[in-house]
């Protein structure tokens, strides 16, 4: 059976160029970068070497990367470092509605612990508005995080303009990165933002493996305590193949970036189109300007998103739903939600993602099942575009 | 796809009785589109004897499922016999489902109900099954726990 994959949100498949350079850090250079002796030094080297990759994708100093074991530890680290870095200062804490849940429970766990958080809501567009950003700044505010883009709409948010209102009012910024990543160019000093989360799986790399950009001068207790790795920020043997695999991935992100921004937006523009034109009452969530280039969420009204996956997934699609029935939860997507949509709607909402791998024979294949799919679905349905919801 | 059973899967790819019955005897909804399921169920009745059903679903494969499980089981029985029938007869009957669907084989219990009650409302008739049977209970009734999960 044909095998199409179009979760490239969720996760990535390793490139090939990725795992040949992580492969000999698993057997013959083992050695552990704390250790004196030669192979001790060459995983360090690797350390290095890597650290450099990374910081070369957003444009930062190397210092300035610290290796952690995924993007949800970075989003973790970045909200309870602050929170305790800062607390002498202020308890308010200003995030969005459509973060992802490594940020939103960890300020519900930081609520619980006497800190305040202000959810800001976004346009139709996925996006936040900055003068209600602004408006939402108190004298205890200490940290701003908003996600760079979302990962389930794609919406890009204006990141500079954000840290520049934080840095205005002396406030830290905190972005999310994990979707942005390696889909977007990222200047992290002409952005201004003081920390970013990253994570490797989404751009090709391994998975088990994240990072944190912290500008320098950005002072954030540690997380992981025992040990002197990551600069004596992040202790724990590091996790050496996966580091390589993740500087690997950054470099080959970066060579190329411009190519795959194009790529990805033409195969997404194309794969709308095709499926707004050969199926009647399918939405677009979320507005096309500002949007993640491999990104396509879509409605299709009148059924139900799980079923349309399982069906799909008969056929080798890949795909993932905001629906509520979607696996063991049954609560529907809170991003879709904040964008508006109404909860029906979102039951029957699909998210494709495109990646590198992704063909115009993948799409049309999944073009092709989706008609079927849907016109099956919305004949068992008893709702219709007749007979409304 | 490894959550459903062979028997569900195939109720789900196959199902059996789709439809709705022209100038039925009995129609029934239950549930809506908000909570992410919907089913509606027509009857064909003779004698007190359901001779026919058909239903339409909105929902999940599980809700699909059990719907066309719950028109197989019910034709041929009379209203008693219907009523009597419970989601878990249904879940018997589909070889079980996994826990947080298990809500959905309450939604072809209700709609069978519904379906009923409006038969017996339009002659005049009173069920046993339906003493305690309310038409307006919602959904929120019998709702499942929320869990929020993320894998990104």
């Amino acid at each position: 059976m044909q095998k199409v994959y179009l979760d490239y949100s969720a996760t990535t498949p390793v490139k090939k160029e990725v795992l040949d350079e992580m492969i000999p850090y698993f057997t013959e250079k083992f050695g552990n970068p704390s250790s004196l002796y030669e192979i001790g030094a060459d995983s360090k080297e690797a350390i290095t070497k890597a650290r450099g990759q990374v910081a070369g994708l957003i444009g930062a100093g190397e210092k300035e990367i610290i290796f952690t074991s995924c993007g949800s530890e970075s989003d973790n680290w970045a909200l309870i470092g602050t929170a305790e870095a800062k607390k002498d200062k202020g308890n308010h804490i200003i995030t969005t509605a459509i973060e992802h849940h490594a940020v939103l429970h960890t300020c519900k766990y930081l609520e619980k612990h006497g800190f305040e958080v202000t959810y800001l809501g976004v346009d139709e567009d996925g996006r936040i508005n900055l003068s209600e950003l602004e408006a939402a700044i108190t004298d205890k505010t200490i940290l701003i995080s908003i996600m760079f883009i979302n990962n389930e709409m794609g919406a890009i948010q204006p990141i500079k303009e954000a840290a520049a209102i934080a840095k205005k009012h002396g406030i830290w910024f905190h972005t999310d990165a994990v979707q942005a990543l390696g889909n977007v160019e990222i200047d992290v000093k002409e952005l201004g933002v003081d920390m970013m989360s990253m994570s490797a799986h989404k751009i090709y790399g391994p998975k088990g493996i994240g990072a944190m950009y912290l500008r320098k001068g950005v002072v954030l207790p540690g997380f992981i305590h025992g040990g002197a790795q990551e600069f004596k920020k992040r202790a724990g043997t590091e996790s050496v193949p996966n580091i390589v695999g993740f500087g690997k991935a950054a470099e080959l992100a970066k060579e190329n970036l411009s190519e795959h921004i194009a790529r990805l937006s033409e195969l997404r523009d194309y794969f709308i189109k095709e499926v707004t034109t050969k199926i009647p009452d399918v939405d677009v969530n979320g507005g096309m300007k500002y949007r993640h280039p491999g990104n396509v969420n879509l409605t299709f009204n009148f059924i139900e998103g799980e079923s349309l996956l399982i069906l799909l997934d008969m056929k080798g699609i890949c795909i993932s739903t905001g629906s509520a029935c979607s696996s063991a939860s049954l609560v529907p997507s809170h991003v879709l939600s904040a964008l508006g949509v109404p909860v029906e709607k979102i039951h029957g909402s699909l998210r494709f993602s495109i990646g590198d791998f992704t063909t115009k024979e993948d799409l049309d294949y999944t073009v092709e099942n989706l008609i079927e799919i849907v016109a099956k679905l919305r004949t068992i349905s008893s709702v219709s575009s007749e007979k409304g919801w | 796809m490894a959550m459903y059973n062979d028997k569900v899967m195939d109720l789900f790819m196959n199902p059996q009785n789709v439809g709705e019955i022209e100038n039925a005897d009995g129609v029934g909804t239950y549930g809506s589109p908000v909570c992410g399921d919907m089913m509606k169920m027509s009857l064909k009745i003779e004698n007190n004897v359901i001779v026919d059903a058909k239903f339409k679903t909105f929902g999940c494969g599980s809700a699909i499922a059990s719907s066309s499980m719950a028109t197989e089981m019910i034709i041929g029985k009379t209203i008693d016999e219907a009523l009597n029938i419970t989601n878990k007869d249904v879940l018997k009957e589909l070889g079980g489902l996994p826990g947080p669907k298990i809500h959905c084989s309450v939604l072809s219990e209700q709609a069978i109900k519904a379906a009923i009650y409006d038969y017996a409302q339009k002659h005049g008739l009173e069920f046993e099954g339906l003493k305690d049977y309310d038409p307006n209970a919602s959904e929120d009734d019998h709702l499942h726990e929320h869990d929020e999960e993320d894998g990104e």
